[in-house]
């Protein structure tokens, strides 16, 4: 399948891009992490530490174990700090 | 109700006036949030990042469970976006409500919960470097207190 994925904040910095669109065949958000950790290094050392890591899958906050079935946006960015 | 996210100011008294207007209200609370520079470390400004496609709606559903909890006349929510200097305005709630106690709760819910789910970033910048801002575990736990 094809997700289109973003990224935000140092996540962003760290990868390189602000989005780009991955050619995937994981089950959930644990395996895309896993898939694009062993592809480059740039996304082991984004996706090092997953305490400090979050994710959306189509604009909604999910948890890593979540299924990417029916998923066209997948989003990942550090713990969010507004206000 | 409503909500905004926008590069511009706004005018938290006009604000405030528009929501006074209802007859039913007798309490209205509001939080503003500044650019400061707690430690005196320098800073210059707060770069506000969003993920644009989330954040209105993430910030209508936390606006709407305040609504469910408590009995609230108005709610406005304005985040602004972008490079801020020391001293702007960065954001502010709202809450009217016939009673205060109601519009003091729900102010302070849509802040916790703005602070941890609302896709928002902020980027420290001083004269030689920048900074992330680091979540903190406080605002985590002030959440907690909404989930009983």
């Amino acid at each position: 399948m094809k997700l289109n994925v973003l990224y935000f904040a140092w996540v962003r910095e760290r990868i390189g891009v602000a989005s780009e669109t991955v050619e995937t065949d994981a089950g959930s958000i644990n395996e895309l992490l896993d898939e694009l950790s062993a592809r480059e290094e740039r996304y082991a050392i984004a996706f090092s530490d997953r305490s400090v890591l979050r994710c959306a899958i189509d604009q909604t906050l999910v948890p890593f174990e979540t299924s990417l079935a029916n998923a066209t946006e997948v989003a990942f960015f550090p713990p969010m700090t507004g206000g | 109700m409503s909500v905004n996210v926008q590069t511009d100011d706004f005018d938290l008294g006009a604000e405030v006036s528009k929501m006074a207007s209802d007859p039913s209200v007798g309490a209205i609370v509001s939080f503003t949030g500044i650019v400061r520079d707690a430690a005196h470390s320098g800073l210059i400004s707060l770069e506000l990042e969003c993920y644009p496609s989330m954040v209105e709606q993430a910030l209508q559903s936390i606006e709407k469970n305040a609504c469910d909890r408590w009995d609230l006349r108005g709610c406005k929510i304005i985040h602004r976006i972008g490079n801020l200097k020391l001293g702007e305005q960065i954001m502010m709630v709202a809450t009217a409500s016939p009673h205060r106690q109601d519009a003091f709760d729900a102010a302070e819910f849509l802040m916790d919960y703005l602070k941890s789910e609302a896709p928002f970033w902020k980027k420290e910048h001083f004269k030689d470097h920048a900074t992330w801002v680091d979540a903190r575990e406080t605002d985590l736990q002030s959440l907690q207190r909404w989930q009983d």
